[in-house]
């Protein structure tokens, strides 16, 4: 039997409901539909009266969860997609990240978002939203690139004490698949998917897997590259990057999100300026076009890294 | 009222003498009868309760300390926000008293997440929630989602509307087109109420209605309120965009000699004692402000600067 990345993601949500009385999921679709992508497939029939259909009010329903999270439920909420997060922006960044510094009250609250790219869905069902809200304090953002991860780091989602914005992968969905759930490994904590010797990436979610056909391609030329899968981006395991980074002395990050800043962006800073003496060659980053979206395959596939585009940096900078 | 009065005459004096006040000062002046009226129903610790900025009487009557207040103001540790927040935004959302942010109509979704959770958990017994908006608010998105989502899970829940006429500066020409806002309530299916906002009488008979109704099973009730906000939105503000003839009308009358000629024909006080509940409120102020000015400032050095309670995954940067 093997088990897709989404099936983890329904698998956790049942555990988490099995497991917390106090917990229940609010979300458009999710409840006897079981949700656009069939995340909370059954979940309604499972768990009666813990699984609700919401309005399409994005600002409202993170308001919402806010308010059970004060009085001591954990809600799960589904944004149908990560980009309509952007309509509850206020509430995000402003009432659940501010909330346990401004007057000592926790705010376990975990916002699904499935994220990133898929081929035709455009500039309103692709988007990947870590970098933006990396950059408010007050939020945990986990990025999941492994069934394993999108498992065990949700159910672990459930039970922080602060909001988390779970980003899960939308092109992992379906072609993801594992024997088992394995076991979990703490949130915060970087892991090596491939050990190298000759360079480091420092990548996490869907582009974990261009990242790792990527090394495998440079093997054929005698490369070793080394492979870091972030699974949080915030907080940010920098111990293991720059770990990495004294052990090949050349880094590529590579991220889906907008080029402007971000993920990559930040990497890249604290490897500069904490490991500066590390470096062998100028650190580099890759991260999809500075346009929104393209919504045909053919435009797409050239927007976002991809194997092809991370071989290539990755060459020019074994070459510096 | 009259403390609430008190307690604002003597916030907006030490904002004027400089110095004491951290931030802004925003007062409830003119709408005290109309936000005491909904907390005066409101119980303490039981009740959830999102005031907004001009809710200095309501937060009273729901039973907040104004000491509490007092410390708010002056930024020391020892109040609630503990200098991190300041003023109107205090709140302690454990006890069911939200603290409000900056953006208008975001409290409505999070009181009623409150009272959802409550009945989710079987806690909600006889309790509900109550929340303000003026004039300006209503046009939010935030606020036609929150009441739309609350109307939809028929929750226990007051909305107190202030139409002060004014949402800083811009009159309500210029922010809604409906004959009356509390027509809106229709679209929403849910009740509305319309009452003087400068009537404490009339303030207190419709918010007993709605909270009754509220708690019956009924679902939201909005109570729309008609008065004139007696002064600037803050104290930096001189309202000089109000004419002089809005407060020559019927709003611009002060609730607060309203309430107490209704005091007095109703035999509720008489003069003396008004002027002793008066003197009592100066008493309470002047020893609130002497508590709190004695109490530390916070101290950056002690600060924790960070912003999540699992200390494991806070990343303390900007070290």
């Amino acid at each position: 039997m093997s088990l897709t990345y989404l099936e983890a993601i329904r698998e956790a949500q049942f555990e988490a409901l099995r497991q917390n009385p106090n917990v229940f999921l609010y979300g458009q679709d999710i409840s006897t539909f079981g949700g656009a992508f069939k995340a909370t497939k059954n979940l309604s029939r499972e768990f009666p009266g813990r699984v609700f259909d919401s309005p399409i009010s994005e600002d409202a329903m993170i308001g919402m969860a806010v308010g059970a999270a004060i009085e001591g439920a954990r809600p799960i909420v589904e944004m149908q997609f990560a980009d309509f997060s952007s309509v509850g922006f206020n509430q995000i960044v402003n009432q659940a990240a501010t909330l346990f510094w401004r007057t000592n009250t926790p705010c376990p609250i975990t916002i699904r978002l499935p994220s990133g790219g898929t081929p035709g869905s455009g500039p309103f069902h692709s988007q990947s939203m870590e970098s933006i809200y990396a950059h408010y304090p007050g939020l945990v953002i986990l990025t999941p690139a492994t069934v394993e991860d999108a498992y065990w780091m949700l159910l672990e989602s459930v039970k922080i004490n602060d909001p988390v914005i779970f980003c899960e992968h939308k092109f992992l969905y379906y072609h993801l698949k594992s024997e088992d759930f394995g076991e979990a490994m703490p949130i915060g904590k970087a892991r090596i998917a491939r050990p190298g010797r000759d360079a480091t990436i420092v990548t996490y979610s869907a582009m974990l897997h261009e990242s790792l056909k990527a090394a495998e391609e440079l093997r054929l030329d005698g490369y070793e590259v080394e492979v870091v899968d972030l699974r949080s981006v915030k907080p940010m395991d920098t111990d293991t990057i720059l770990a990495s980074v004294a052990r090949t002395g050349r880094l590529l990050a590579v991220g889906e999100s907008f080029p402007w800043g971000g993920v990559t962006a930040e990497i890249v800073a604290r490897v500069s300026s904490e490991a500066f003496h590390l470096l062998d060659a100028p650190p580099m980053r890759l991260n999809s076009k500075d346009t929104p979206i393209p919504y045909h395959p053919n435009l797409w596939k050239s927007h976002r890294p991809t194997t092809g585009h991370i071989s290539a940096a990755l060459r020019d900078l074994l070459r510096y | 009222m009259m403390l609430s009065r008190t307690l604002e005459e003597k916030l907006g004096s030490l904002y004027r003498a400089g110095g004491r006040i951290v931030g802004g000062v925003y007062l409830g002046r003119g709408q005290e009868a109309f936000s005491a009226a909904a907390g005066i129903h409101l119980r303490w610790e039981k009740d959830v309760y999102g005031p907004l900025i001009r809710d200095q009487a309501g937060r009273i009557a729901y039973g907040e300390p104004i000491l509490d207040t007092m410390r708010t103001y002056l930024g020391v540790v020892t109040g609630p926000m503990r200098g991190r927040d300041g003023n109107i935004h205090r709140g302690q959302p454990q006890k069911g008293y939200m603290a409000m942010i900056s953006h208008l109509g975001s409290l409505v979704s999070v009181v009623s997440g409150a009272l959802f959770a409550r009945r989710l958990l079987g806690t909600l017994g006889d309790t509900l929630g109550a929340t303000s908006i003026g004039d300006g608010g209503t046009s939010t998105g935030a606020f036609h989602e929150a009441i739309n989502m609350a109307a939809v899970e028929k929750l226990p829940l007051v909305v107190s509307v202030a139409n002060n006429q004014f949402a800083y500066s811009t009159p309500t020409s210029r922010q809604y087109a409906c004959e009356n806002l509390v027509d809106r309530a229709v679209g929403y299916g849910i009740d509305g109420h319309s009452v003087d906002g400068t009537d404490l009488l009339a303030c207190l008979k419709v918010f007993r209605t709605a909270f009754q109704r509220a708690r019956a099973g009924h679902g939201p009730q909005m109570v729309v309120g008609r008065l004139l906000r007696l002064g600037g939105h803050g104290e930096h503000d001189d309202a000089s965009y109000i004419p002089d003839v809005k407060k020559h009308e019927h709003e611009g009358r002060d609730c607060l000699i309203v309430a107490q000629q209704q005091a007095l024909d109703l035999g509720w006080a008489t003069k003396a004692e008004l002027d002793e509940w008066l003197k009592n409120a100066r008493r309470e102020v002047d020893k609130a402000q002497a508590q709190a000015s004695k109490e530390p400032t916070p101290d950056p050095y002690r600060e924790s600067w960070q912003a999540l309670s699992t200390q494991r995954l806070a990343e303390g940067m900007g070290q």
